[in-house]
């Protein structure tokens, strides 16, 4: 292992890991802000209970993304210096804005939406969340465009005395027909994981304890599960727009999706295959007809590139090498994909007919696949991540710069294990932590939210929330 | 003005808010096992900064994203050549972050204390650290012609750097001590206004050695003045620090003594960056050729022109609704007001 592969080792674990938290800030901000919402205009108490209830879980994750976030930033100097000068000129541009447009308003509005309970009036209150929801998809559209720009590279031109990425239009960057369809497919993504976890809790709690705050329960189990179908299906309609964009930017990424080595028209989607991929020989496997046809072009009779025909291209446009990223690694991840999202919609699907007419869910398969019901479009989500950047290899910027020249020279081996090591150590322990601080409040159910007393003076009353 | 010179000024712009306002926080988490004598009283000196410290870090965050887009070979360069330095205070974001948050969550002590040793540690070693690394980027560090750093770790523990270290601590420390006293009501307030005192008179005489090394590398007019400047606020602060408050006998004139310290850490490190000027990053290596300049480091004038925009329209609402959260939560709070 050389120290490029150390440090891409160190990329995907703390990416990975950051991601296993973003969804659920994204998707679950955008339910409590409803609820909260819901509060302000009907006084209904029921909706304030779910406020708090969704809002704490929202919170004790919302800490972990936070933290790991800076490790992101950090790390393209720290790891990929080389890349950093490379692209900084036009990379750097949208992460600034992230910081500055997004990030303050998060971190300010969230710390007032925390503390500010009787500071504020109820509306500036509910308007906090919703200034914090804003800016998670800002900061989500931030960085996406410029993840997009490492896909499909627009709007530059290359500086012949420097040999680097100079920006030439920054309209282009920010409209990268990439960036425009990878932002509705991963906010999707994440609420597709955060309506799953506000089904599985609510289920949970109908199950267990019968009767206690049992419509407030049901109508977290309807929203909950409503918001991951739909998520399912604005995934299914951006995945397929995007599917077809990625045939024609990243063609190599497609046919390696399907493991297609010879172009073919129509070209077929195998569901699963049994046998090695490498293109040595033919494996077995089902097979829809026209079905990759239809994915990449629109037209189930679609003239599909394979990776042979596209590796022979490459090597004209660009030299010699191998232009073709882990063949098996992308066929499956991209499988995993979608098929871990499905399987979460039909669990929505199960949570929400096990409640129809006013029943009280009684199955218990049904309450030992509940954990399913966040973690499969979490894992869904990680695949589509794996699938997209280990579809792009060998190139770091698309075209422009392999990764295996992206890394800090200066960096070696020994700092890179170091800090492999002392991420992948403190990263564990922090997750098994706030996985049973979750699970802990999450067990605990609906708060009490009737207002104290309010018998002493203004100057000794507790405040709403503490640390 | 030039767009480089106007990027060089924000970028310091940037760092010295994250210092003024993440110093004092960084001195709050220091404090806590040192004024709080038990949880209660513990938990009202974090929740001084409860609603703030997230949005003071974000500044470090913008001072890094502005860096990389306006001078991509000074991040490249200081993120690669400072590798270990800026991974341990990764950690120490990282293990503080998550410590204010899961502290509360659940009841038994042992729990508590780990999460205040996770403060502790993780406010200590970032202003130490950060410390280190500007004192040796003002010093200078051995590039090579590819602008990489070439020095070993043991280089960058210099004499220099380390007082730079102690002196950016104590200087937190004393910021935090005010911050405290200036938040809080009682003996916690009495506490604080002590320390403040006591770390104030070290911090003063580290300041005052450091910049005055400082200068004596690396020092223009403007350098000259600004920490000349610096060093009449903290005194002008800690002065403030001794004279009783007008209005409540048992304290001191807080906000003043706080205006002190926050213009003295203001003024040192703008100072610093003054002394800079126009390296970005010098080498102690052929430093006329493989020092970094604001020239040779900056982006293409097209993005230092979009970018500059940017700053311009939000860079003020930033200010403003971050100034309003300091307005709202502006009140003192005492044990009394920590809830169960």
């Amino acid at each position: 292992m050389d120290v490029t592969d150390l440090a891409r080792w160190q990329f995907g674990v703390t990416t990975v890991y950051h991601f296993l938290f973003v969804p659920l800030t994204i998707g679950l901000v955008f339910m409590v802000a409803a609820f909260e919402t819901a509060w302000v205009r009907t006084g209904n108490e029921k909706w304030l209970k779910l406020t708090k209830f969704y809002g704490k879980l929202f919170l004790i994750n919302f800490a972990m993304g936070l933290v790991t976030g800076i490790v992101q930033e950090f790390q393209f100097g720290m790891n990929w210096s080389e890349y950093s000068r490379f692209v900084g000129d036009v990379f750097g541009a949208p992460l600034a804005m992230e910081a500055l447009v997004a990030f303050f308003l998060e971190s300010t509005f969230l710390g007032l939406w925390i503390f500010g309970w009787d500071r504020l009036p109820k509306k500036v209150h509910a308007a906090c969340i919703w200034v914090v929801a804003v800016g998670t998809v800002l900061s989500a559209y931030f960085i996406l465009a410029a993840n997009s720009w490492m896909q499909n590279p627009v709007g530059y031109r290359i500086n012949p005395d420097t040999g680097r990425a100079e920006l030439t239009d920054i309209v282009a960057v920010l409209t990268n027909k990439v960036a425009l369809i990878t932002v509705p497919h991963t906010v999707a993504g994440c609420f597709l994981v955060a309506g799953g976890l506000v089904t599985a809790v609510a289920v949970w709690h109908l199950v267990r304890r019968p009767g206690q705050d049992a419509g407030t329960y049901r109508s977290a189990v309807k929203i909950g599960a409503w918001t991951t179908l739909v998520a399912m299906g604005a995934m299914l309609l951006t995945g397929d727009i995007q599917g077809k964009i990625m045939t024609e930017v990243q063609p190599m990424k497609m046919a390696a999706a399907e493991a297609l080595y010879s172009s073919e028209q129509p070209a077929p989607f195998s569901v699963f295959t049994v046998g090695t991929l490498d293109g040595s020989r033919p494996v077995w496997s089902v097979e829809i007809p026209g079905l990759l046809s239809f994915l990449g072009t629109g037209s189930f009779d679609g003239r599909v590139e394979g990776i042979n025909d596209l590796q022979a291209e490459y090597e004209q446009q660009y030299g010699a090498g191998d232009y073709s990223p882990n063949i098996p690694l992308t066929y499956w991840t991209f499988r995993f994909m979608i098929g871990l999202g499905a399987a979460a919609a039909l669990l929505a699907l199960w949570a929400l007919w096990s409640i129809r007419r006013g029943r009280t869910p009684t199955s218990r398969w049904l309450v030992r696949a509940l954990p399913l019901l966040p973690l499969l479009p979490l894992a869904a989500n990680s695949t589509g991540w794996i699938f997209t950047e280990m579809g792009r290899q060998p190139w770091v910027v698309f075209g422009e710069l392999k990764t295996a020249a992206a890394n800090s020279p200066n960096v070696g081996p020994a700092e890179l294990i170091t800090s492999l090591a002392v991420f992948t150590l403190v990263y564990g322990v922090l997750a098994f932590i706030e996985v049973r601080l979750l699970l802990k409040y999450a067990r605990a159910g609906l708060p009490d939210v009737t207002p104290p007393p309010q018998d002493e003076s203004e100057q000794d009353r507790p405040l709403a929330f503490a640390y | 003005m030039e767009l480089t010179t106007l990027w060089f000024l924000l970028i310091a712009g940037l760092f010295v808010g994250y210092f003024v306002l993440e110093g004092f926080d960084f001195g709050v988490g220091m404090l806590v096992p040192v004024l709080g004598r038990d949880d209660r009283e513990r938990r009202v000196v974090i929740n001084t900064i409860g609603p703030l410290w997230d949005g003071n870090e974000v500044w470090l965050i913008t001072a890094g994203g502005a860096m990389f887009a306006a001078f991509p070979e000074w991040y490249a360069t200081l993120f690669s050549g400072f590798y270990l330095p800026l991974l341990l205070i990764l950690l120490a974001l990282i293990l503080r972050g998550v410590a204010f948050d899961f502290r509360g969550k659940r009841p038994e002590a042992a729990w508590r204390r780990r999460w205040d040793a996770c403060i502790v540690f993780g406010s200590v070693v970032p202003a130490f650290v950060w410390g280190v690394v500007f004192a040796n980027v003002v010093r200078g560090i051995p590039l090579d012609g590819g602008h990489n750093h070439v020095g070993g770790l043991l280089d960058l523990l210099n004499p220099y750097a380390l007082l730079g270290g102690v002196t950016m601590t104590a200087l937190f420390v004393t910021h935090g001590a005010i911050f405290i006293a200036l938040k809080t009501t009682g003996d916690i307030r009495r506490r604080a206004n002590r320390v403040a005192g006591q770390a104030g008179l070290g911090a003063a005489v580290l300041a005052v050695l450091f910049l005055g090394l400082t200068l004596a590398h690396r020092g223009g007019t403007a350098a000259v003045v600004l920490s000349a400047l610096a060093a009449v606020c903290l005194v002008g602060g800690l002065v403030a620090n001794r004279v009783r408050s007008r209005t409540d006998a048992e304290g001191r004139r807080e906000g003043w003594a706080f205006a002190g310290t926050a213009a003295a850490i203001a003024l040192a490190v703008a100072s610093l960056f003054a002394g800079l000027h126009p390296y970005v990053l010098p080498s102690t290596v052929e430093p006329a050729v493989n020092s970094l300049t604001v020239l040779n480091a900056a982006s293409s004038a097209y993005t230092l022109k979009i970018m500059s925009w940017v700053a311009v329209v939000f860079a003020p609402i930033v200010v403003l609704y971050q100034g309003w959260t300091y307005w709202v939560f502006r009140k003192r709070i005492g044990t009394q007001n920590i809830p169960d």
